[in-house]
């Protein structure tokens, strides 16, 4: 198998391709990487060589209530946010599967634009838009104006997996007794269930992550990455560079699992339809 | 021995926007039949299908069931199950699981639909799949975890969309036993949807043909091929040997039709007498391929006689196909077995006589 699949290719290019990768992935990973390394090393200034291993970052940083508190916050508008936009999404998502109707390609367009707003822009309107009716500088409004940015990430992808249901599944579940409640709950919903526990990922992935809208109207609630601007302000602490490789892994577990969940199951059944072929 | 009507269309319509699938449809679908709904693409046989199971409404008239309409009625509340082209099985569920769907949504308790789902498994064969995914059955235990899916609740009718179209030939036929024998034994209506007349004329009791939203013939499969009603149909089945020209001569019992390739006669039954043609009129004659006889001199005593040349011959299993083309570049097309044919100089180009009995032809409704 390996050996026909080689047999075209010019091995210069098949080189260079992969430097090409190995040099992209470094440029992305390297600043990461760094702030990784660094949040283990004993020295106050990044510099190299490096000192010795310590955690006295970590312990600094999990003894400050601040931090506690933005991590609470973090949390807590995160799953919010996540479930929020979850359900939004799917609604969304199934009104574009099921439905034909006038102005949809508008009403498509409308769903599937706020992540294409500058962030500034969006964050600043939230914030003119959420003080006006007395909503800003609370949990509340983090929640709202996130739920904004993470709907149409959840509605994308569970658009996919339903794109992917065969348009016979639904009719014949009507056509074997089902109403249409029971066909949502017993077809549709298993279904579409990889895609919208990966939805949930993403979005609290994505909230978890979100400064800038955050920055604008969060107030005295402020998320870990708004508090974490606060702390660059006052001084510069390699303290930070724990901070960031905690968010790091944290956002990188959600989106692994999104990835899990949304490929890993229809990986298996092409593997299972090839091997009976 | 007369059935009862389970199914009626009356004055059924279905327009799409500007486009009519299907146009003023009358007719009956009995009780215990095996009936079969066939056409090419877009002939509406699918629409009349899915009307049927009320996943379309029709735009005029009223499809009754057991006498009562059911035009208006959610298809969850019919009991038309289907089994579908693509067999939509719930990828999801396993065979079990799919088995007992309709009965769990019909709120059955867990151990009667456990029962009455391994009662089906094992009328189709395939209780030792119970536990399976449907990735991983083969296409024939695909088709029968979805015959079992539907039959499961006892409905008194099964509708059935092409569900053998992605089979392979053998298992084809394999399948087409199955549900034979299946109706059979049941006695639940069958409705089956297809484009193939070979399927449709080994099982059904009775075949309606339909073309462009309108059906052309209802009969049962010797009628239609025997005695095709419409020049459409004696074309789509593609059996027949189809002769158009003037009416020269109408008489007591026969009569005589000016084609290009020359006069013909044929025996007119009494049944034609109703609506007798007119001399000058245009009319349509059939004669069934395995009905022409062909020889080397011109026969004497033959009345039809057409003179052709061989252009091509086609070998199925006992029997041989003969493609031949007169003068007028008609084509025309003789079935015989390999006796028959053995006595016959065959080779591309050679000329024959094609001739066959006034009896054996047969007039169509000119449409």
């Amino acid at each position: 198998m390996s050996g026909s699949e080689h047999i075209n290719r010019n091995r210069a290019v098949d080189w260079g391709l992969k430097l090409y990768v190995l040099l992209a992935y470094a440029f992305v990973f390297a600043p990461i990487a760094a702030s990784f390394v660094f949040s283990f090393n004993s020295d106050r200034f990044p510099s190299i060589p490096l000192g010795d291993f310590t955690l006295d970052w970590y312990h600094a940083v999990a003894s400050d209530p601040l931090v506690w508190e933005g991590l609470r916050n973090t949390l807590t508008v995160g799953v919010i946010v996540g479930v929020i936009s979850t359900a939004l999404g799917f609604g969304a998502a199934y009104t574009d599967y099921r439905y034909k109707f006038f102005g949809k390609q508008v009403y498509l367009a409308l769903a599937l634009l706020p992540p294409t707003i500058p962030v500034i822009i969006l964050g600043l309107a939230m914030l003119a838009y959420l003080s006006r009716i007395d909503l800003s500088g609370n949990a509340l409004s983090v929640i709202i104006s996130h739920v904004v940015v993470c709907a149409p990430f959840a509605m994308a992808v569970i658009r996919l997996r339903l794109n992917q249901m065969d348009p016979a599944l639904e009719p014949a579940a009507w056509n074997l007794g089902a109403s249409e409640w029971q066909t949502m709950r017993h077809v549709i919903l298993p279904f579409c269930k990889p895609a919208v526990f990966g939805a949930l990922f993403i979005t609290m992935a994505v909230s978890f992550d979100e400064f800038a809208v955050a920055w604008f109207v969060s107030g005295l609630n402020e998320t870990l990455p708004v508090k974490v601007l606060g702390f660059l302000q006052g001084q510069v602490s390699p303290r930070i560079n724990a901070i960031g490789t905690f968010v790091f892994v944290t956002s990188m577990t959600l989106v692994i699992l999104a990835q899990l969940l949304l490929t890993g199951r229809g990986a298996k059944a092409r593997l299972a339809a090839a091997g009976q072929e | 021995m007369e059935r009862d009507t389970l199914v009626s269309f009356e004055g059924v319509v279905k327009r799409f926007g500007n486009f009519t699938a299907v146009q003023r449809m009358d007719f009956e679908i009995k009780k215990g039949e095996f009936l079969a709904i066939m056409g090419s693409s877009g002939c509406g046989k699918t629409t009349t299908l899915r009307m049927l199971a009320g996943l379309e409404a029709p735009t005029e008239g009223t499809i009754r069931l057991s006498g009562k309409p059911i035009n208006h009625l959610p298809t969850w509340q019919r009991d038309t199950p289907m089994v579908w082209q693509s067999l939509a099985l719930f990828p999801f569920l396993n065979v079990r699981e799919n088995v007992e769907f309709a009965l769990k949504m019909r709120g059955v308790g867990k151990a009667e639909r456990r029962r009455r789902a391994e009662q089906w498994l094992d009328r189709m064969q395939i209780s030792e799949f119970a536990e399976r995914n449907i990735a991983q059955l083969s296409g024939g235990q695909r088709q029968r975890v979805a015959l079992a899916r539907s039959l499961v609740v006892e409905p008194e009718i099964l509708l059935l969309d092409e569900p053998l179209s992605a089979l392979d030939a053998a298992l084809k036929v394999r399948m087409q036993a199955v549900l034979k024998t299946l109706q059979r034994e049941t006695g639940i209506t069958f409705v089956y949807v297809t484009h193939s007349q070979s399927e449709a004329f080994s099982m059904a009791d009775r075949v309606v043909i339909m073309s462009r939203g309108v059906i052309e013939q209802i009969g049962t499969p010797q009628e239609i091929y025997r005695t095709p009603r419409t020049k459409f149909v004696a074309d789509f089945l593609g059996s027949s040997n189809i002769f158009s020209g003037k009416v020269a001569s109408v008489s007591e019992g026969a009569m005589e039709i000016d084609a290009p390739s020359g006069r013909m006669r044929l025996a007119l039954p009494d049944t034609a007498r109703r609506s007798r043609p007119v001399p000058g009129s245009t009319a349509t004659v059939t004669v069934l391929d395995t009905r022409m006889g062909l020889s080397v001199a011109r026969p004497a005593d033959a009345v039809n006689v057409v003179p052709a040349k061989v252009i091509g011959e086609e070998f199925v299993g006992a029997t041989a196909t003969l493609y031949l083309e007169t003068d007028h570049g008609q084509e025309i097309r003789v079935q015989m077995g390999h006796e028959a044919l053995e006595n016959l100089p065959v080779g591309i180009g050679q000329r024959l006589y094609a001739h066959w009995s006034p009896a054996d032809g047969h007039l169509v409704a000119e449409v």
